[in-house]
């Protein structure tokens, strides 16, 4: 059975990082409304993470050979737990720097990390990615999207859906179907890293229920790609993936996604004067549960360091985190709604409003709570 | 803390008091040979300054030895003891020998008459260490009106003093002992709830019904993960508990532990319960002998809704920017403080 994380505090030169990107984002946020910021990871501003990306803090512990940092994963721990708790926009970047830029340069050829990955850190390049399908969710070997071979490289069919930011990205890296059937399950499955300006690929934003475009739906039709679309092995698609995902499981990113909202009830309650037991109780239950898993996600930013893979507690990390991201929209409300009598704060009902709507999301990016379940209960040896 | 410590540790704690000897202290025996060897083996003054004669540990460097108390159910108070000793140190005062508990609750008379109700290892105890609002004193159990209090293998007693005997060890230099006994009963909490999650994965993979272990349902598969993230949650909050500077925690830091370790109780336990079926109550299988302390200690120096509130008013009150900042000041440790 796996053992217990750890306290591991974040090293004094990670933090010595923390001041600049402070005074970097007290100035560049400063007029932004917080129902604004609540929207943080679907907040697409390109101007915002150019400016990031000028300041090398888009890629900050990737390799600086490709655009990167060279820094460790402790100091992309600060960055990204300060431009989170924040509300920054980071949005445009984010899938590239998280997931894309990782997975091309363990699986890419060298021209693939020389073209891709500089315009990553610098925020030229924008990437989605292809998972889901119309019929294939958390059933992802179920995919049908096919690239079938030809003289000159691939030939690309099918469809994505619920993709993020595919309308406003420049590249999407697809898992899809290069060889076999259906039948073959994870055998025959490939990654294509697919320029969406091609000919043949239509994008249609998908309206969610906030009023915003966050998703969308991605057609391919007959879209013919170079033999360099491919990411790394063919057939091993299925492997890339799952260490892909492994990468987007790891780090702070799965605990402040209502953090605007929490700050920004707080500050109602102070300048109410509130301090009913269970306002008081509720503050400080979050706060707690925030303090653990911050310090939990610190840990297993250590063992990634370290070089491990810590799969199953960094899903255990995660199935909490957007637990509690889940609970405070819920919670605030019904503190809020207890107290008629106090005055209400426009601005942080509209975040409340956003917050809640949108917290369904926070479990599905990156695979549902039950997939998560199954990847813990695989780490405690049930069987 | 150097696993030179740790495991020797529990190695002592595995061969001194299996599951055997609990019951046994619990339904009346002797404490006294469990005691001795403890006492013997050197681990009483692991707090206590080197000048002092102690192993000198820190707080957070001893956490691994609160932790593995609660792992055995340990039926006698060396944490307690080994806290009391060190903060005494820490005054400059010596710790009479034998054991030592810290009262949860003390209250006291105009008269100097003492009551501690439903005082944890009270049926056992030499010495209690009582906190009032004035300070602390340090009292003989064999002086005090003992009752037990009628729980099925409970080790509390009522204890009551009619009067403070005299040359009593006191003080009223305030310390937080309350914190004290809730950092302890936090990592005696995180401690019998990884005990509980491996005799749940352990019998879950054993127990057959429908032709398969009941481990690969995927029903009993979920309850156990969101049990074991509970149980992570909880040894986590502790470990917190127990970064302080002095031998006795620092309040906020206390109250994140003993919240999130109160809370991951009732879960853990219904859950565990759950699992186990039938069996699971039985004073013959061991679950219980955790269970029931769980459930004590989750209530011992302040439940999760106690300290809630007291980590929410800081909160409330604190000059902090945002909750990050005052997590950062407050609770999560920097590099330096850790060790």
């Amino acid at each position: 059975m796996i053992q217990a994380l750890s306290l591991t505090p974040v090293p004094a030169a990670a933090e010595a990082l923390r001041a600049e990107v402070r005074a970097f984002l007290d100035d560049s946020l400063a007029d932004m409304a917080p129902e604004l910021r609540a929207r943080s990871w679907l907040g697409f501003d390109a101007a915002f993470s150019k400016a990031l990306g000028a300041r090398g803090w888009i890629g900050l512990a990737l390799p600086a050979a490709y655009g990167g940092g060279d820094r460790d994963a402790f100091a992309r721990f600060v960055l990204v737990e300060e431009l989170l708790a924040r509300g920054a926009p980071v949005s445009a970047h984010w899938i590239g720097e998280r997931q894309s830029a990782p997975l091309i340069l363990r699986y890419g050829t060298e021209a693939q990390k020389r073209f891709y990955v500089p315009r990553i850190c610098s925020g030229d390049a924008f990437f989605c990615i292809g998972m889901s399908e119309p019929q294939s969710g958390s059933d992802l070997a179920s995919i049908r999207t096919r690239a079938t071979p030809t003289a000159s490289g691939w030939r690309l069919k099918g469809q994505k859906v619920w993709t993020t930011n595919a309308h406003r990205s420049h590249y999407m890296i697809a898992l899809v179907r290069t060889s076999g059937t259906a039948e073959d399950r994870q055998r025959g499955l490939s990654q294509l890293v697919i320029d969406l300006k091609t000919p043949g690929v239509t994008v249609r934003p998908i309206l969610d229920l906030t009023g915003g475009e966050h998703f969308s739906e991605v057609f391919f039709d007959d879209v013919d790609l170079p033999h360099d679309a491919l990411v790394g092995e063919e057939g091993s698609g299925w492997e890339q993936v799952t260490a892909e995902l492994a990468y987007e499981r790891s780090g702070p990113e799965r605990l402040y996604s209502s953090m605007v909202l929490f700050d920004t009830w707080l500050e109602h309650l102070r300048s109410e004067n509130a301090s009913d037991d269970a306002s008081l109780a509720l503050a400080g239950r979050i706060v707690g549960h925030l303090a653990t898993l911050r310090s939990m996600s610190a840990a297993v930013t250590a063992k990634v360091g370290a070089g491990e893979s810590p799969m199953t507690e960094a899903s255990l990390v995660k199935d909490l985190g957007t637990e509690l991201e889940q609970f405070l929209p819920l919670a605030i409300a019904d503190a809020l709604a207890s107290a008629p009598e106090r005055a209400q704060s426009p601005a942080l009902l509209r975040t409340l409003a956003y917050v809640t709507q949108i917290a369904p999301t926070f479990s599905l990016r990156g695979g549902t709570r039950e997939i998560l379940r199954g990847l813990i209960a695989r780490g405690l040896e049930l069987r | 803390m150097n696993e030179l410590l740790s495991e020797p540790f529990e190695r002592l704690l595995a061969d001194a008091s299996p599951p055997d000897v609990v019951r046994q202290i619990e339904h009346g025996g002797s404490a006294a040979p469990l005691w001795a060897r403890i006492e013997a083996s050197g681990f009483l003054d692991t707090l206590v300054p080197e000048a002092a004669g102690g192993a000198g540990l820190s707080l957070a460097e001893a956490f691994p030895l609160f932790l593995a108390e609660g792992r055995h159910a340990l039926p006698v108070p060396l944490a307690h003891t080994m806290t009391v000793r060190a903060a005494l140190a820490a005054e400059g005062l010596t710790a009479p020998p034998g054991m030592i508990a810290i009262a949860p609750l003390t209250r006291s008379t105009a008269e100097g008459a003492v009551f501690c109700p439903g005082t944890p290892y009270g049926t056992i105890v030499d010495w209690i260490l009582a906190a009032t609002t004035e300070g602390w004193m340090l009292l003989a159990v064999a002086d005090a009106e003992r009752h037990v209090i009628g729980i099925h293998g409970s080790l509390r007693a009522d204890l009551r003093w009619s009067r403070q005997p005299a040359g009593a060890r006191a003080s009223q230099h305030l310390l937080p002992w309350q914190e004290a006994g809730a950092a302890i009963a936090a990592a005696h909490l995180a401690g019998a709830m990884e005990r509980a999650l491996q005799l749940t994965v352990a019998y879950a993979n054993e127990r057959v019904q429908f032709g398969r272990s009941i481990g690969k349902f995927q029903a009993i598969q979920h309850q156990i993960a969101v049990m074991a993230e509970h149980v992570f949650a909880a040894h986590m909050a502790a470990e917190l508990g127990f970064v302080a500077a002095e031998p006795l925690p620092q309040k906020l830091r206390v109250a994140v532990a003993k919240a999130r370790a109160s809370e991951a109780a009732a879960l853990v336990t219904s859950i565990a319960h759950a699992v186990h079926g039938a069996i699971g109550v039985t004073s013959e299988f061991d679950l219980q002998i955790y269970t029931r302390r769980i459930h004590e200690w989750r209530a011992d120096f302040g439940s999760e809704q106690y300290w809630n509130r007291i980590l929410g008013r800081a909160l409330l009150t604190s000059d902090a920017g945002s909750a990050l900042d005052f997590m950062r000041a407050e609770l999560v440790p920097p590099q330096e403080k850790t060790k």
